[in-house]
């Protein structure tokens, strides 16, 4: 039987010293869909995602990855759970070449022993050149990253994610500093790749927000403001006075 | 696996020469003396070897690799002066049969954690066991609540301050501060001849050429590219699938295996192990051979080992005064002016040179110029 | 080990043994306070930072002899002096170095410490040249002499209560300049956002100078006490660094109380310990304790949960 959601976000809390950063927060992820998350700075979008997987720990509340609760489990549990997270600033292996930067995210030999003993097969090389294909880095795979473009470098991160195939992709502003050709490119690659993965975004471009959503959540203070599709929360009355609005 | 995919023709070079140096030109140019002194500079290379893995790699640095050093030493130091201490060799002893230390310090039994060492095949699963052991309690308990950095550096500074002063507290077990001297035979082979000494430097050397093909390894596999990238994007690696913990306990007992074997062979090749090789200050000034080699290249480590120590012995003879002054200043150098070492200063001045002479500038491959990231 | 005791004696050793160890406190304190201000607020670790206290030493011992030989008259009051110039010394040599070695180190922590290091030894070869290889010691003035007996059991070393007062004096202006002075503001500013705050007008280059400098002063004033607990020789300060860190990192790197505090429950424990073991399982002991606590607990005694 095919779930009504992929991901249950209840009632989820974390405090800083007293600061509440997510309040008693609900969200659900239905599949295939790709949810946008916008909101004032310090809204917590971004500890929302930190909570999701693994990096921050909640104070309270549960977030449901199919049966698994991922309050309980590791990061890298998490990613081999089918969740995947792209950061903020792109954090790429700047030392690596593109090639090895994809290959290190190969979904295999995840253990010290398979780490070890892994080997590049044709198998591997064919899935490597196909992600870099789909990320537009397909003449670059023997460049290091260090000098890819901010906005490569943003490309390479989510074809790292990609090449595992993750269920539930979670992007951190994905064209925050970004030409405007490069973000026409990347909501053309997001549309593509969220054809068949539920995709979690944080985003401030609303040009961009209204391109590729399928339904958008507020966020303010920590908590839910407004959830529905982009029409819906634009002239929701709430947001409008706390975020559109000025 | 074939061998090119394991090492370039230009990596095979280098090793070449390494082996040269090591089993030709040193035993060629040096007396049977000085050729037991670059062995014992050797043992320290094991050490350096390790910490160009963990540390230039990984970005872990460890201030107490003396502690796995000593702890290899003091394995093999107690067969041998098991070995040594027969009833016939001590019967002027109020109790003979134990170690010489033990009947001054009026003890009048062996100790029961002391027995197993007159197996000497325990004793070789020991020397790498037991420093192996430590290291991965020590990984476990810090790795796992990601400390890292400073943090870590100075835990193992204590551990190694801990080791030491315990060892000198404890001289009825441990030979005090004098350690464990007068070894004499291994399985009844005299160790102290010229000719031992000479045969033992070649089996050091070996050893370390297994070593470094062991590092080597690591370097090459997804492993080697997973510690670098563990050093600049730790989250990234996280949040790849990788348990970031587990690769770093591993590298970490690995570097301490490598130090224990090198601690072992320096026992047999000087012939004693004292608390003075396990502390704060041995400690870090094997950071410094691994850092003057080139803190990411294995073969430099070697070097480095070989040179500092040969500086400081040459120094330390005619100028005591000058060497501190000189190693004091080669720590600030190595960080503020080399930091990539003599590995650094030969990929990025020597070796480009060398091409040009050769005409063969057109495949050159630019060095990276960047420091490495902390 | 208790048994041999009654539970009298128990307590007046306890007692002894504690007031004992208040020097060794203070010296703790003193060290540990100019270590935490520096890697609590910077991020840089100086393991030449005992060098610096033994500098402090050094100066304390000069003037003692300076006044002995020429003002016989002040000499109960050469304490004060020397306790001065150890600070300036200390802390003049401290701007040094942050100028020439630790500005070029800021983001780069473990090459700071093998940086300092070096330093450590050209420091130490430098007083063994200068004053040579013996240790050298002071003598008191004769009010610090004595001991004040509280009880028949037990007595006080009025020594101690000098320092621990000196210790805790010097520990309040500290809490005071960091937490209520304009430069403490920038200190803070800076630690938190570099950019930010030499963005908004502080110059970040002379408070760093300014706080290192400052850190390396209180442990020249640490090198006075010092010279009331041991001899001073070229190498009396390495013996005290490690200690001194667990201190820091024990109290939790943010809170000056937390340093106090760990500088006092550790100074104590080894204090009292070596009454029943040697001296050396009692530091064996103490260390231990410390490092396996931390392994449980990394952050320390004292810290703040944030986000990172």
């Amino acid at each position: 039987m095919q779930e009504r959601f992929i991901l249950k976000v209840e009632d989820l809390t974390v405090s800083f010293d007293g600061f509440k950063a997510v309040d008693g927060l609900n969200l659900y992820i239905e599949p295939n869909e790709c949810h946008v998350i916008i909101g004032p700075n310090g809204a917590g979008k971004t500890t929302l995602l930190d909570l999701i997987c693994g990096r921050t720990a909640a104070s309270g509340g549960s977030v449901k990855f199919h049966d698994k609760e991922l309050l309980s489990m590791r990061e890298d549990q998490i990613v081999h759970a089918g969740v995947g997270r792209k950061f903020q600033t792109p954090s790429v292996y700047e030392d690596l070449t593109v090639f090895e930067n994809l290959e290190l995210n190969y979904p295999k030999g995840y253990s010290v022993f398979g780490a070890l003993t892994f080997r590049c097969d044709d198998t591997i090389r064919g899935r490597i050149t196909e992600i870099a294909e789909t990320i537009f880095l397909e003449d670059m795979l023997d460049e290091k990253a260090a000098y890819l473009s901010h906005g490569q470098k943003q490309w390479l991160e989510i074809g790292m994610l990609l090449i595992q195939d993750p269920e539930l992709l979670m992007l951190d502003e994905p064209v925050a500093g970004m030409s405007v050709a490069e973000r026409k490119k990347t909501a053309e690659l997001l549309k593509r790749i969220i054809t068949d993965r539920s995709v979690i975004v944080i985003e401030h471009d609303m040009g961009f927000v209204v391109d590729i959503a399928t339904r958008v959540t507020v966020l303010h203070q920590g908590q839910v403001l407004s959830e529905g599709s982009m029409e819906h929360v634009q002239n929701d009355p709430k947001v409008v006075e706390v975020y559109l609005g000025h | 696996m074939t061998f090119s995919s394991f090492m370039t023709r230009k990596e095979a070079f280098g090793f070449l020469v390494l082996a040269a140096v090591i089993f030709l030109v040193l035993p060629l140019a040096l007396d049977a003396f000085r050729l037991n002194l670059f062995g014992k500079y050797l043992t320290y290379a094991f050490v350096a070897v390790g910490l160009a893995l963990f540390w230039g790699m990984g970005g872990i640095l460890s201030l107490g690799q003396g502690v796995f050093f000593g702890l290899g030493g003091y394995c093999m130091a107690m067969f041998l002066k098991l070995e040594a201490s027969t009833p016939e060799n001590t019967a002027i002893q109020s109790t003979p049969g134990i170690p010489d230390f033990m009947d001054w310090n009026q003890i009048t039994a062996l100790p029961a954690w002391w027995e197993p060492f007159n197996s000497f095949a325990f004793a070789l699963f020991a020397v790498v066991a037991v420093p192996v052991a430590l290291a991965f309690v020590i990984g476990l308990a810090m790795f796992t609540r990601r400390v890292g950095g400073v943090y870590f550096a100075i835990i193992t500074q204590a551990i190694a301050a801990i080791l030491t002063i315990l060892i000198i507290g404890q001289q009825g077990f441990t030979g005090g501060v004098n350690g464990i001297t007068d070894l004499r035979t291994l399985m009844g082979w005299d160790i102290r001849s010229e000719a031992a000494k000479t045969t033992l430097y070649f089996v050091n050397g070996a050893l370390l050429f297994a070593v470094l093909m062991v590092a080597h390894y690591i370097r090459k596999s997804k492993l080697g590219r997973l510690l670098r990238a563990m050093r600049d994007q730790p989250d990234r690696v996280r949040f790849s699938g990788y348990n970031v913990a587990s690769f770093k306990i591993f590298i970490f007992c690995v570097g301490a295996a490598f130090a224990g074997i090198g601690g072992a062979m320096f026992t047999l090749q000087v012939g004693f192990m004292s608390p003075t090789l396990v502390g704060i200050v041995p400690s870090i000034e094997m950071v410094i051979f691994c850092a003057v080699g080139g803190r990411l290249s294995i073969i430099g480590a070697v070097y480095g080992a070989l040179l500092v120590n040969w500086a400081k012995s040459t120094l330390s003879e005619s100028y005591p005064e000058l060497w501190l002054f000189g190693l004091g200043a080669l720590f600030i150098a190595v960080v503020m002016a080399f930091p990539n070492g003599l590995a650094g200063i030969w990929s990025e001045r020597i070796e480009p040179q060398i091409l040009r002479l050769f005409n063969r500038s057109k495949d050159d491959k630019t060095a990276p110029k960047r420091a490495p990231a902390e | 080990m208790f048994s041999d005791y009654s539970w009298a004696d128990l307590g007046a050793i306890f007692a002894m043994q504690g007031f004992a160890g208040l020097t060794l406190f203070a010296v703790f304190v003193l060290m540990a306070l100019g270590l935490a201000i520096i890697f609590g607020q910077m991020g840089v670790i100086n393991l030449a930072h005992g060098e610096f206290m033994i500098l402090g030493a050094y100066v304390t011992y000069l003037v003692s002899t300076f006044f002995a030989e020429y003002m016989p008259a002040l000499f109960s009051l050469y304490f004060f002096v020397a306790m001065f110039l150890a600070f300036l010394a200390s802390g003049a040599l401290g701007l040094l170095v942050e100028w020439a070695l630790i500005r070029h180190l800021y983001k780069r922590p473990l090459d700071t410490l093998l940086a300092t290091w070096g330093l450590s030894l050209i420091l130490q070869q430098t007083y063994r040249s200068v004053f040579g290889a013996r240790e050298v010691g002071v003598s008191l003035p004769d009010w610090m002499m004595g001991s004040l007996p509280l009880t028949d059991l037990i007595e006080v070393p009025i020594n101690g209560i000098f320092v621990m007062i000196l210790a805790i004096g010097i520990s309040t202006a500290v809490y005071v300049m960091l937490f209520r002075s304009n430069w403490g503001r920038q200190v803070r500013a800076i630690n938190q956002n570099r950019d930010m705050a030499s963005a908004v007008g502080i110059n970040a280059e002379w408070t760093d100078r300014l706080t290192f400098g400052i850190g390396c002063g209180v442990a020249g004033v640490a090198g006075s006490a010092f010279t009331m607990i041991g001899s001073t020789g070229p190498t009396s300060g390495q013996l005290y660094i490690v200690d001194t860190f667990l201190i820091v990192v024990f109290g939790g790197t943010a809170s000056i109380l937390g340093t106090i505090a760990s500088a006092f429950s550790i100074s104590q424990a080894q204090s009292i310990m070596e009454f029943f073991l040697s001296g050396s399982m009692a530091k064996v002991l103490t260390l231990l304790v410390v490092v396996g606590i931390l392994m449980l607990r990394p952050q320390g005694l004292f810290s703040m949960k944030l986000r990172k």
